[in-house]
């Protein structure tokens, strides 16, 4: 049934995905109206609770979607298999949630962060 | 005799790892099909090109080969439908190993088949009544719109996930699988959901299409796949089997 779960686990994902992509996109659009700068996304972002969980699960379902994604063409175009296979596609999981919660950290609760809020924030 | 002109035709001859493909003149003839090609050069020029075909008729399954690049049953494929400025090339077919010239070892094909959960799952014997099997059930029209096949493997051959994945049970393999599982008379049904949701089951198809596309019979595995699909995430949510 591994193979049964990972097609859920990026199905899943992907219907998580979903709805944040559009968010993500809206707020993009609505916040380059004036021009964009740091000051003004970090002083929407900085400790925001709201934007930490909207982030923080999105970084998450990429993690998921793409590492199960990558797995399947490591699989078919590269003919890994087995261990291996798995290590790859868990150590990419690892990097993606890394990277995505690391950003997400930077900019909610990171000194930067807080001066910006403190400083040019809206 | 022949008034048309003569068709160019190349064949494989050898094995994959000692090959090449072989060229022939052969006589046109009006309503020619791709396997009379083949059995005119094996009679008339060549009768050590080893080649499998039995019924001639499209019920068999046992004559598929890939013709000018594309995998079709040779006894129902007209020449004139196929040739290209009267060339022909006819090769064995794609996914498969090759035991000689254009015959394949179906082997991995109908074990593929059987560890599909494609063995009928009996539930009853010889001394129970008859069972009643309604037409017009929806089950039973699900059932039968998957069970022409024919096992010629068309489909997968034509298959770019098995290509890329040498597990994958396969269009024909899975397409069986849907039709027991629609089956009033199968009781295997969680036996057939645990055989295609394994490794290299329903989940590894990509959706691409090519076996409704190329399946002389017209049959769709790939919504017999989808169906497979549904029914593996019902199970999962835990809403029936």
């Amino acid at each position: 049934m591994g193979e049964m779960r990972l097609y859920m686990a990026q199905r899943l994902s992907a219907l998580v995905m979903a709805p944040l992509v559009l968010g993500h996109v809206a707020v993009m659009i609505y916040a380059v109206q004036g021009g964009l700068s740091a000051a003004e996304i970090l002083g929407r972002t900085a400790g925001s609770v709201g934007w930490v969980l909207f982030y923080g699960l999105f970084a998450l379902a990429v993690a998921v979607h793409a590492a199960i994604g990558l797995r399947t063409i490591l699989r078919e175009w590269a003919g890994l298999g087995g261990l291996v296979l798995n290590a790859a596609a868990l150590a990419i999981f690892a990097l993606l949630l890394a990277m995505g919660w690391r950003a997400v950290w930077a900019v909610t609760f990171s000194a930067g962060a807080a001066a910006a809020a403190a400083g040019g924030g809206a | 005799m022949s008034e048309l002109p003569s068709l160019h035709v190349r064949v494989w001859r050898g094995t994959p790892e000692a090959g090449d493909y072989a060229a022939y003149e052969v006589p046109r003839y009006e309503s020619q099909t791709v396997l009379d090609v083949v059995s005119w050069i094996q009679q008339h020029l060549d009768g050590a090109l080893a080649y499998r075909y039995a019924c001639r008729v499209g019920m068999c399954g046992s004559c598929a080969m890939t013709v000018n690049g594309v995998p079709r049953w040779t006894c129902r494929t007209h020449v004139g439908k196929v040739a290209e400025d009267g060339n022909l090339e006819i090769g064995p077919l794609a996914n498969f190993p090759v035991i000689r010239d254009l015959a394949v070892d179906m082997d991995p094909f109908f074990e593929k088949w059987v560890k599909a959960g494609g063995v009928f799952h009996a539930g009853a014997t010889r001394d129970d009544p008859v069972a009643e099997i309604d037409p017009a059930a929806e089950t039973r029209q699900i059932a039968d719109a998957g069970i022409e096949c024919i096992n010629c493997a068309v489909c997968y051959a034509a298959c770019d996930t098995v290509a890329g994945n040498p597990d994958y049970l396969g269009p024909a393999a899975l397409n069986r699988a849907w039709t027991l599982l629609n089956d009033a008379k199968d009781t295997g049904r969680a036996a057939i959901l645990e055989a295609v949701t394994g490794d290299g089951g329903c989940h590894s198809c990509h959706t691409m299409g090519s076996c409704a596309a190329h399946c002389p019979n017209g049959l769709n595995p790939l919504e017999s796949i989808a169906g497979l699909k549904r029914a593996a995430a019902r199970s999962f949510f835990g809403k029936g089997s």
